[in-house]
């Protein structure tokens, strides 16, 4: 059974709002997929980072939320200077994120990760990873 | 003269990335450098904020920038308005939140209005990396420092991302960088180049998915390899782990694989410039390069640390 | 302005078959207007623009010795011309007329209101009395015009006009930059959809092109100077010296045969090996030798270094000692046909192209097709064959978001073309979009999928090599099925895109030329003059001007030879007075007036400003620039619009009054259209006509204010779409400066306003002049010591203390 999007007003919210948080007009997405074929995280991700943008614009908030894409996404910005448009996928995904975990939501505890691990770990992959991760 | 500069260390640089500090400040002194450290650093503020309605997290780098107002306030230094940053994470983001102040001056005002018990920043200060100052200062004036020949190494630089990208901080074209290239070249080394040079290594995924990651990894590693390098350099602790340590992961994957030593570049540069050892710090290297060196006859036949 | 004592005016009120004279009191209008002196006829009549009408204008106006002429029917835009010829007829300039508007601004918007009506028709036609009063009998401007006609570019573009307008008897120059004519249509395997040969249908026109009687082919030229105007252009052409007497090559060859010096064709891209001495190209005209500068030895080291050529020529066609030479010429026309550069890859560094070795780009691939007809190879293609589209179009990275509409089509045609020779190979095309517009496009592109080229929508982001197979490493995302795709390749052709040339660049400069934002050349309107310039006698032809297939350039070249056909057919260049002039008693030679002309027109010559007639294309954005009111204007002088905004106001009584300058092209033509629909707007108001809002001066403004106007509304062309350069910006500029002043004095800034409007704005302008109406009702009239004040050391406020 394929699967029908709603066109709701609901959707143009959710768009607005990420364009406004992310600063970049996603509807100027030409869905070349470029950003797709740069990125280093692609083979991690379920949505494409063209797909995301697409979905952003139809405003599908719980299938894009829901994704790992976005929090696979690791902010490098070769999508951002290979966009025809000169999109900034990563700040769009950073949007993304922060939707999610402005409601008081941890995409990772720390204290999960097992202590010889955090040990070995460099201060700064613990930082940035709880800057882009956690509430 | 010796050249005095004002040094951002950050966090990575007095822990795990001892190595990269110590030899960087030898390798500066050398070339009459002195790296002075900021006094009252504190974090750069790691990974720079990219959504638009968060500008107090632009606050932790400005107040950095500030330091440098005070260090030549205090004398420190003279009339010296650069900031050094060897960690390439740390560049970025206080390039990119001075850049952000700098071309919006309501943020700057907000940002030093709510610190009210700093003095004003005044837009003054650059953000610049190692990098650029050896090329500004030529690579010529490296080259006279050699001692030792390394020519027997091939070294594929590495970039990653955070000195090219986005394109408004690059310390080079961000399609086509070649300075850590031509700074190798300088020291005597053969380069060789590794088609993901600029692919990132994954970053702080590190943390979250460190499989990924070594994915990321072994496609890197593999490029040098095939490209016919025997170690790669970097220029950022975090790529340093995610090349360097996630290799214990990717060769229990792939138990064929063949390990590949990463080191910083200024490692190499202390090593070409016959710097005691001790400042190289290798022992801090995942897969110990000393084998290597040895084998190339770069190092004396057995360290005493070992 | 010599305005004659006694003047003969005649006045004739038109009832318009009763479009007028249902609303308005066309008697009234025409017993008012007899009340003013000099009016010596003022009569009505049911249809102004009948034989019977036309026949009693003409008729007074010889036998009454009319001076003057105005007509109170409808918009002059309308019937204007009808009228002016009329006056002609009679033997008058046909600048003594003057229309009052009362048809499609009085009578129409303000049906509902007849009393108003007829106020405002008495209002516009002594208007137009006082303007004509000051009409003077100015003759039409005009230009001899000869048959010489400059061609810049032989690439197809450029030869079509040439052959266009050699054939139709003028003389043409054409000057090429390269050794050979042909551009780059020569290096062309096929063309798209039809797959003829283009060697095939270009050779022939390059060789008419270069028999012809009446073409001076000029190669190895460039432009050093354009200077001069319509009708007396003035060119210098530089010629690089080619080594080779032409009239003495015979093209044997031997010259090659021995040159030692191999260099890397330009003509093939790169691909094939040359001599330093050589031909262009097979078939190239002039079928000539000659020295590529750069790589011979005897031109680099001198003295008696190798000169095998010379030596074995037969001809002694060979001199080591040539040098540029110049010549200056003199043409009426200029066709640019300056052509393109493909995009240079290196630009995306990321493609590797130049570094990998199976990566070419879209031009080589061509060069590679046409070779292996002839039975050379010049690369292997392999059996994996890849394009990439948009490699330097549609692509804001590097400043080029625009599409440069001929690769898909190309690419196309090389993928069938690869596919025909064998269809064994396996080809894709990598696209964003296919934009398949042309006739029979769409159906080669479908021949495309039908011969087997698999199609992938997603762009590629960037190339590596296997440095094991030398194989090139494609990966993209296949965007319609949302999964990730790669494969190794062994050739991938980079499809890129155009962009302007340096000729295009120079040329722009030399002739003052519009760019538009994609850096092309700016033709004079993208829909109906899309073949001129704003350079009167210059007119464009191919990429030159964008982005174009063959058959659109072809067809562009026909189109801009015949436009300067037109121009130059009638021997001579009519053109309206409308110009601006210096009062040069008045003038100071201060030289403020120079840079504010956007066409370079005014210049100084014995201390005072000079306007060049012909250049200047009368916007008069200079006016407000003079301290000393040295400029005026035809057609619309200072006096003229004084006396209007004086007639204007002057019986306003106790209602405010509403004056809307508006510019000739666009506001006044919208105002009329606002009639013509019936809707209804204030009566209170009056349109006074100007060529640009950028000739409304501040000075102008402020003595309405002063005069008694309540409110004042500027209405403009939208900048974008305006046919004058600055004159958006100077309104603005004059609009700030203005409310600075009114500011000081106290005057309401709300009762000024100066706005943006396209023709079809007819609601907004209805509700800004109801607007302005409403707000002067609420404000109530100007206190008469502010108005004074307005208008007090007018030149010192306007611009600052002098020293005299």
């Amino acid at each position: 059974m394929s699967k029908i999007v709603k066109i709701t007003k609901e959707a143009a919210e959710f768009l607005n709002k990420i364009e406004e948080l992310s600063g970049e007009k996603i509807t100027s997405c030409i869905q070349c997929g470029i950003c797709s074929s740069s990125c280093p995280m692609v083979n991690e991700m379920d949505l494409m980072p063209s797909q995301i943008m697409s979905m952003t614009i139809l405003g599908q908030k719980e299938e894009i939320l829901e994704s790992k894409s976005i929090w696979i996404c690791a902010s490098c910005f070769n999508c951002k200077v290979r966009c025809p448009r000169e999109l900034d996928l990563a700040k769009v995904a950073e949007a993304l994120r922060q939707v999610v975990l402005r409601t008081a939501t941890d995409k990772i505890n720390i204290n999960d990760i097992p202590e010889d691990e955090i040990m070995e770990l460099p201060q700064i992959a613990i930082v940035a990873a709880c800057r882009r991760l956690t509430n | 003269m010796t050249m005095k500069l004002p040094y951002y260390p950050g966090c990575t640089l007095k822990t795990k990335a001892k190595n990269f500090e110590s030899s960087a400040l030898e390798v500066a002194k050398s070339l009459d450098i002195e790296l002075i450290e900021l006094p009252r650093w504190n974090c750069c503020g790691v990974v720079s904020s990219i959504v638009s309605d968060n500008l107090i997290e632009h606050l932790a780098p400005i107040r950095n920038l500030i330091r440098v107002q005070e260090m030549n306030e205090h004398g420190l230094v003279e009339n010296e308005n650069r900031l050094v940053a060897l960690c390439s994470m740390c560049f970025n983001v206080l390039k990119r939140s001075n850049l952000r102040v700098k071309e919006n001056p309501d943020d700057m005002q907000t940002i030093n209005d709510f610190m009210y018990k700093e003095e004003d920043y005044e837009g003054k200060v650059e953000v610049i990396h190692l990098l650029e100052i050896l090329r500004d200062m030529g690579f010529d004036k490296v080259k006279e420092k050699v001692k030792k020949d390394i020519s027997s190494l091939t070294i594929a630089p590495y970039y990653g991302c955070m000195l090219l990208r986005p394109k408004s901080i690059a310390i080079d074209n961000t399609e086509d960088p070649k300075i850590e290239k031509d700074l190798m070249m300088a020291l005597g080394a053969r380069t060789v180049e590794n088609p993901f040079r600029k692919m990132c290594c994954g970053g702080h995924q590190t943390v979250q998915d460190k499989y990924a990651v070594a994915r990321n990894t072994h496609t890197i590693i593999n490029g040098a390899r095939k490209a016919g390098a025997d170690m790669m350099i970097t220029s950022c602790p975090l790529c340093a782990f995610n090349l360097d340590n996630r290799q214990k992961l990717v060769k229990e994957a792939h138990p064929e694989f063949e390990h590949m030593p990463v080191l910083y570049f200024t490692q190499v540069m202390a090593l070409a410039f016959g710097i005691d050892e001790k400042y190289m710090g290798f022992e801090d290297n995942y897969i110990d390069p000393r084998p290597l060196l040895r084998e190339k006859g770069l190092l004396k036949a057995v360290s005493h640390k070992e | 302005m010599v305005e004659k004592k006694s003047q003969k005016i005649g006045v004739y009120v038109c009832h318009c078959g009763g479009n007028i004279s249902e609303v308005i009191d066309v008697k009234k209008v025409a017993a008012e207007a007899k009340k003013i002196s000099d009016v010596i006829i003022s009569v009505d009549f049911p249809h102004m623009c009948s034989e019977l009408g036309q026949q009693m204008v003409i008729n007074d106006a010889k036998e009454k010795g009319l001076d003057k002429v105005v007509i109170a029917a409808c918009s002059p835009q309308f019937q204007g011309p009808t009228f002016a010829k009329d006056l002609e007829k009679a033997g008058l300039s046909p600048y003594v007329l003057e229309m009052a508007n009362i048809r499609e601004q009085a009578a129409w918007p303000h049906y509902d209101n007849h009393e108003k009506a007829t106020e405002k028709a008495i209002d516009l036609t002594k208007m137009a009395i006082e303007k004509a009063r000051k009409d003077d009998p100015l003759e039409k401007g005009e230009l001899k015009i000869g048959n010489r006609v400059l061609v810049v570019g032989a690439g197809i573009a450029g030869i079509q006009s040439a052959l266009d307008l050699a054939d139709a008897g003028f003389k043409v120059t054409l000057v090429e930059k390269d050794p050979s004519i042909g551009g780059k249509m020569a290096q062309l395997s096929r063309t798209f959809p039809t797959e003829d040969c283009a060697t095939c249908i270009l050779s022939p026109k390059m060789a008419a092109a270069g028999d012809h009687p009446n073409i001076d082919l000029k190669t190895y030229a460039e432009l050093q100077d354009i200077s001069g105007f319509l009708g007396n252009f003035s060119v210098k052409i530089k010629h690089k010296p080619k080594y080779v007497y032409e009239e003495k090559c015979v093209s044997c060859g031997l010259c090659e045969e021995k040159c030692p010096v191999n260099i890397t064709s330009t003509f093939d891209e790169g691909l094939s090996k040359t001599k330093s001495i050589h031909l262009p190209f097979d078939y190239a005209v002039p079928y000539k030798y000659y020295i590529e500068a750069d790589s011979c030895l005897r031109l680099i080291h001198g003295g008696d270094t190798c000169g095998l050529c010379q030596k074995v020529c037969p001809k002694d066609a060979i001199d080591f000692n040539m040098v540029d030479t110049y010549e200056e010429i003199k043409v009426d026309t200029i066709i640019v046909a300056t052509g393109f550069d493909i995009f240079d890859a290196k630009e995306k560094p990321e493609y590797g192209f130049g570094k990998l070795k199976g990566v070419i780009n879209g031009m080589q691939m061509e060069r590679i097709i046409v070779k292996i007809a002839e039975g050379v190879i010049l690369k292997e293609l392999g059996k994996k064959i890849a394009f990439i589209q948009c490699i330097g179009s549609r692509d804001k990275q590097i400043g080029r978001p625009y599409c440069s509409r001929v690769c898909c089509m190309y690419a196309i045609k090389q993928a069938n073309l690869i596919k025909k020779m064998d269809p064994t190979r396996d080809v894709y095309i990598f696209y964003i979009d296919i934009r398949a517009f042309g006739k029979g496009y769409e159906e080669y592109y479908n021949t495309a999928q039908e011969n087997g080229v698999k199609f992938i929508r997603g762009k590629v982001s960037e190339l590596i090599e296997d440095p094991d197979t030398g194989k090139v490493i494609v990966k993209a995302e296949d965007t319609l099925n949302r999964q990730m795709i790669e494969g190794e390749f062994d050739t991938v052709s980079l499809s890129v895109g155009v962009g302007p040339n340096e000729g295009t660049q120079s040329i722009v400069e030399m002739l003052k030329l519009a760019k538009s934002a994609d850096g092309f050349i700016q033709e004079a309107h993208p829909k109906f003059k899309p073949v001129d310039t704003l350079i009167p006698g210059v007119f464009l032809a191919g990429m030159a001007q964008g982005p174009k297939d063959i058959p659109d350039t072809v067809s562009q070249a026909s189109g801009a030879a015949a436009r300067a056909i037109a121009l130059m057919n009638q021997g001579k260049y009519y053109y309206d007075p409308l110009f601006a002039f210096i009062e040069k008693d008045k003038c100071n030679g201060c030289e403020l007036c120079i840079p504010s002309c956007p066409y370079d027109a005014i210049s100084m010559r014995d201390g005072k400003a000079e306007v060049n007639h012909v250049i200047c294309k009368g916007c008069g954005v200079c006016i407000s620039y003079c301290p000393e009111n040295a400029i005026d204007m035809n057609l619309y002088s200072n006096e003229q619009l004084l006396v209007e905004v004086k007639n204007a106001v002057a019986d306003k009584g106790d209602e405010p009054r509403i004056l809307i300058f508006a510019d000739d092209m666009t506001s006044y033509r919208m105002i009329d259209s606002v009639g013509t629909a019936k809707m209804s707007y204030t009566a209170n108001s009056r349109v006074i006509r100007t060529p640009a809002s950028g000739r409304v001066t501040p000075e102008l403004i402020l003595r309405a204010f002063y005069y008694g106007a309540d409110a004042i509304l500027i209405a403009e062309p939208e900048e974008i779409s305006s046919p004058y350069k600055t004159s958006f910006k100077e309104m603005m500029k004059n609009y700030n400066k203005t409310l600075s002043i009114m500011k000081e004095v106290g005057i309401e800034e709300e009762r000024l306003l100066a706005l943006p409007f396209v023709t079809v704005m007819l609601v907004k302008f209805v509700n800004t002049v109801n607007g302005l109406n409403n707000l002067a009702n609420k404000l109530g009239p100007i206190p008469k010591d502010k108005r004074e004040k307005l208008v007090e050391n007018l030149k010192e406020r306007l611009f600052g203390v002098r020293n005299e």
